[in-house]
């Protein structure tokens, strides 16, 4: 199961967090901080998984945009490192390019379509089009 | 939202900002001028944002549980995000957001339905379990709903069964969720896929159909054509995410008994194993990651089935590839399925070939997770053939390893060396060389297991002498090696003492001249080991008693060193050399058990990875050490065991006697446990063991009021595996309720975590309800999974009738009313049984009060006899009872008799109580 979806920059600022199981938030806060500094510490010929606490941490980097998802042991590793490229490309598609900004501004629909695609800590969406939807429907509603 | 560009800005600037935007927008909420839809969306939209920094948000929740009424779409969405960013499951606000959610859910509109669905799987909470527990099952599986609704639908039902699993009854929805796996929408099949492996983990049988229908999903996936799957085909791959779901809820089961399921999957696997091998379809690296993904899985699936010889090794050379890619992630992760691997008997021997390229890569990996994975393969690979490299191996790489990983090492090392000594001089100069390399990380239980291990073998215990002699000369040398020395050389020192080079004196100057830098504890051991010398070489004990009666010692500010000295000297004076000799004598061995060492291992690693290599190697090498040879148990311990203050401490650091009699004998399957004697005895009392046998102890404590109770049931795990799939259910046997409306015992259970850590103990709690009264207890049945067994036992669960008296003290003439006015022949029953036990009144009493009723002092004519009375409680009535019990102590026979108002009483009570003297 999918414990966490962070997206967090090299500055250590969390631009979008998401928990599927409760933590305080006071927690949350010291979370991110060590996680990132886990993130950050690492080079590229490591490996993009992180042993941390008892689970497991799979990360990948953007830019300055780290996307770091936290795993139990039930879940496949290089599935969800490609889970979090699929999610990029999304986002891409969505935003044409999609840069911090477009995230810090767009928060909402940011959440929409992660949303879209985890539910609960579960994958249950892969399918781009299927994924962006609700937000084409919502942005029509917008515009009318 | 611009404000909120918050970057680089001193940690005070941004809350000072933040400060001032909140109250800002807290005063737009609480103005009077109503805020319009997108002004409140805008707001509810910053909060989300700084609630991101880390900043905890105590206003705005109304104005968001207010958007979710609106019409609109944007605001209603906007609403929801708030609340399932920024609720927690036990907010008072729920009652008003499960209403806007019902509303949703009636709406008819896919869109609301789909927030709303949202909504309760990431609050999910109980008080939503409630609410929607039965609404939501018939959404996922209605015929008309939407297919984006099913599938929020389906991990909403997720979210609430893990949660609240009693609140989810499984119902004629089961068989059709299982087959949505057949769903023509691959979005509805993986989200499906999520929900029924979970329920499949908890009620295997209910769910065992989704076995065919997942593998001839998976079948067609990997068999077919790409184009096939549209959007969900990914850089080539097809559906990536759903075969990985797939192979994943196949886990949940043993291989397919269906000769054309299993030939099916065994074909699936073989075409992604095959696929590993074709070129790439695409250059890119998401193409061979997606691949990857699904090959990893299938790898799982196959060690998880460990039945396919051909399979288990096409997956180790596949992985033996992958341990010299180029890429880390495979890297790292062909080393974790590699270890895996090696613990089947099929693949071990292929994992070992590889053992080259696993030590090269503890050479030369620059990742020190990787290097990790790779310490864990060489242990999981070693057997005797190999031991001694891999040791070597290990040491060598022990000299520049992490700090982080050095104790495990060490661990492992001194595990790896002990189990497969052939040589046990290999065996000491490979612990004494761990002491060297890192004696920092050298726990107690590796030089107490060493100390063992020379102590129980006599043919190394002169090389043990020599070789920490000839290692104590470093000029700096670890306490550690301070500690084995002297304990070695206290018990064996004698047998290199012929040696002019290592003459009594010599031995002793050289330990003395590290007594000053050691620690206190050293410092106890060195002073006896000196008193232990004093026996071993008479000619040196003037020098020692000098050593002894120096002031540093006789005076030393600490208790413990000050009273050895002062003792050990009165010792070495007044006792004659028989005394010394006696007192002085050598260690008896110790008795053989599990290794401590490799229960901190266990301990440090968690069960599971470490004792499933450990229970099979342990099979395979049954031969090779341990119990070959039973050292005999010396249960009475020399005077001097104690002296050496370590003697017993081996003792508190050691673990259950080796759990593997109990996989070798498991329990058949499907006995029914009476357990007669052990219900009987709870009968009378409410706490104790009720069930035990080489795997797993059952625990119980229970309290009852009226016609409640409730009981904590304790399984302790008594072995070192995990339990799997351990699902416990209390059964009400038929007599109990063969129909619903004349139920008598209502129990409610919370299930218990399907897995139980070897070593582990879990509870479980019931809570029950006397409706009316009962004959049969009921039964408590587990089910589990003990390394490749499948264990079933079911054993009777001592809630009885009495449980449910309140005792009712009452005077002799009251007592005498009642029982006359019980005289109906039907309400009376009478049973004369001879003594089961000895009869002791005091006993007799004690057992009456456990009983649950009064026991009523000087109301019976006879004092020898017994009277009691109480009411027993049930919800729709009140049943009172009087009870009398006459022993005859000549004929060792009693004569017990039960008057209720209810015949059926009346005869349980007797039964019940006339088992217990």
């Amino acid at each position: 199961m999918i414990k966490f979806f962070l997206m967090v920059n090299k500055q250590g600022q969390t631009r979008l967090s998401r928990y599927y199981e409760h933590v305080e938030i006071n927690k949350r806060t010291m979370l991110e901080a060590e996680v990132i500094k886990n993130c950050l510490s690492r080079s590229k010929d490591q490996c993009s998984f992180i042993e941390y606490k008892d689970f497991k941490l799979v990360y990948r980097q953007y830019a300055a945009l780290f996307i770091v998802v936290g795993i139990n042991e039930t879940e496949n590793e290089m599935a969800v490192y490609e889970l979090i490229h699929n999610f990029v490309e999304v986002l891409d598609k969505y935003f044409s390019r999609v840069s911090e900004l477009d995230i810090m501004f767009n928060l909402d629909r940011v959440h929409i379509i992660l949303d879209e695609m985890v539910l609960n800590g579960c994958i249950v969406e892969t399918n781009r089009n299927r994924i962006l939807a609700p937000l084409f429907v919502l942005d029509k509603v917008a515009e009318s | 939202m611009c404000v909120l560009l918050i970057s680089g800005k001193s940690k005070e600037a941004e809350i000072k900002r933040i400060n001032k935007e909140l109250a800002n927008i807290r005063s737009k909420f609480k103005g009077d001028k109503a805020l319009d839809g997108y002004s409140k969306k805008k707001y509810v939209c910053k909060l989300l944002f700084i609630f991101l920094l880390g900043h905890d948000i105590d206003f705005g929740h109304m104005e968001a549980v207010n958007l979710l009424s609106s019409n609109r779409y944007t605001e209603k969405q906007i609403g929801y995000l708030f609340i399932s960013v920024l609720v927690n499951s036990n907010s008072e606000l729920i009652r008003l957001i499960n209403n806007a959610i019902k509303n949703d859910l009636a709406s008819r509109n896919p869109t609301f339905m789909g927030l709303a669905l949202h909504c309760i799987a990431n609050v999910g909470s109980r008080e939503m379990a409630e609410a929607f527990a039965g609404e939501i099952p018939k959404i996922l599986v209605a015929g008309d709903t939407m297919d984006s609704v099913k599938q929020s639908a389906a991990l909403c039902l997720l979210r609430l069964y893990r949660t609240s699993p009693d609140l989810v009854p499984m119902g004629d929805w089961t068989s059709r969720v299982v087959h949505l796996l057949n769903d023509q929408h691959l979005g509805v099949v993986t989200a499906a896929t999520s929900l029924i492996t979970t329920l499949a983990q908890k009620n295997p049988e209910e769910f065992k159909t989704s076995v065919s229908l997942a593998v001839s999903r998976l079948s067609r996936i990997v068999t077919s054509a790409s184009t096939d799957l549209q959007d969900y085909t990914y850089y080539f791959v097809p559906a990536p995410w759903l075969s990985v779901k797939l192979l994943r809820l196949l886990q949940c089961y043993p291989p397919p008994e269906d000769p054309a399921v299993r030939g099916r999957l065994t074909e699936c696997l073989e075409t992604i194993l095959n696929k590993a091998q074709e070129p790439p379809k695409s250059k890119k690296v998401q193409h061979s990651n997606a691949k990857n993904a699904v090959l990893f899985e299938a790898i799982s699936l196959i060690i998880h089935h460990d039945s396919e010889p051909n399979l288990l090794v096409r997956a180790c050379n596949q992985l033996g590839q992958f341990l010299q890619h180029r890429e880390t992630n495979l890297r790292y992760l062909a080393l974790e399925s590699m270890c895996t691997l090696a613990s089947s008997e099929f693949s071990h021997e292929a994992v070992k070939t590889h053992i080259e390229t696993v030590i090269n890569a503890l050479k030369t990996e620059r990742d020190v997770s990787v290097r990790q994975r790779a310490v864990d393969l060489l242990y999981a690979m070693c057997d005797r053939s190999n031991a001694q490299q891999i040791v070597a191996e290990m040491l060598n790489y022990l000299e520049t390893a992490d700090y982080s990983i050095r104790e495990e090492i060490v661990l492992k090392v001194a595990i790896l060396a002990e189990k497969y000594a052939v040589d046990y001089t290999w065996y000491v100069d490979t612990i004494l060389n761990l002491i060297r390399i890192a004696g920092d990380y050298v726990s107690e239980e590796v030089w107490y297991r060493v100390i063992q291990i020379v102590i129980n073998r006599d043919d190394v215990q002169g090389y043990a002498a020599k070789t920490v002699f000839e290692a104590l000369q470093a000029p700096a040398c670890h306490e550690n090696l301070v500690k084995v020395g002297g304990y070695i050389l206290g018990e064996f020192g004698n047998l290199i003492a012929g040696d002019p080079r290592s003459s009594p004196l010599i031995q002793f100057n050289l330990l003395h001249s590290k007594f000053h830098l050691c620690s206190v504890p050293t410092r106890a051991l060195l002073l006896s080991t000196y008193i232990k010398f004093v026996n071993l070489f008479p000619e040196i004990k003037t020098t020692i008693q000098d050593v002894l009666r120096s002031d540093s010692q006789l005076k030393n500010a600490d208790v413990e060193l000050q009273q050895r000295a002062v003792e050990y000297l009165r010792l070495s004076t007044i006792a004659s050399t028989d005394i010394l000799a006696t007192v002085l004598e050598e260690m008896p061995p110790f008795p053989e058990r599990e290794s401590s060492i490799l229960a901190k291992l266990k301990k440090k690693k968690g069960p599971g990875t470490v004792t499933d290599l450990e229970e099979i190697k342990k099979e395979r090498s049954s031969d090779m050490n341990g119990s070959a040879e039973p050292t005999s148990v010396n249960s009475t311990p020399s005077p001097s065991a104690d002296l050496l203050g370590l003697g017993a401490a081996p003792l508190t650091n050691s673990a259950p006697p080796p759990s593997s009699s109990g996989s070798l004998h498991p329990e058949p399957a499907d006995t029914v446990h009476d357990a007669d004697e052990l219900f009987h005895k709870f009968v009378c009392k409410n706490n104790g063991v009720l069930f035990e046998n080489q795997l797993l102890q059952i625990g119980l404590k229970s309290e009852f009021r009226q016609n409640l109770g409730r009981m904590f049931i304790f399984y302790g795990n008594k072995t070192s595996t995990q339990f799997l799939n351990f699902t416990p259910t209390v059964i009400c046997s038929d007599d109990l309720h063969f129909l619903k409306q004349f139920l008598c015992l209502n129990l409610q259970t919370k299930p218990v975590d399907p897995t139980v850590d070897g070593g582990a103990q879990v509870q479980q709690v019931v809570n029950i309800e006397c409706v009316s009264d009962f004959m049969e207890a009921p039964i408590l049945n587990i089910q589990f999974r003990y390394g490749g067994t499948f264990q079933n036992l079911s054993v009777k669960l001592p809630i009885t009738l009495n449980k449910f008296f309140q005792p009712t003290e009452m005077s002799s003439q009251d007592f005498f009313q009642r029982w006359k006015q019980l005289s109906n022949p039907k309400q009376e029953v009478q049973n004369i049984f001879k003594a089961k036990h000895p009869m002791d009144a005091e006993i007799t009493k004690a057992k009456i009060i456990g009983f649950g009723s009064a026991l009523l002092e000087e109301v019976d004519p006879n004092p020898a006899n017994f009277v009691g009375a109480g009411i027993i409680h049930t919800k729709t009535t009140q049943i009172g009872c009087l009870l009398r019990l006459e022993p005859n102590l000549q004929a060792q026979m009693y004569r017990l008799t039960l008057r209720t108002s209810k015949e059926a009483v009346s005869q349980r009570l007797c039964e019940l109580l006339s088992e217990q003297f």
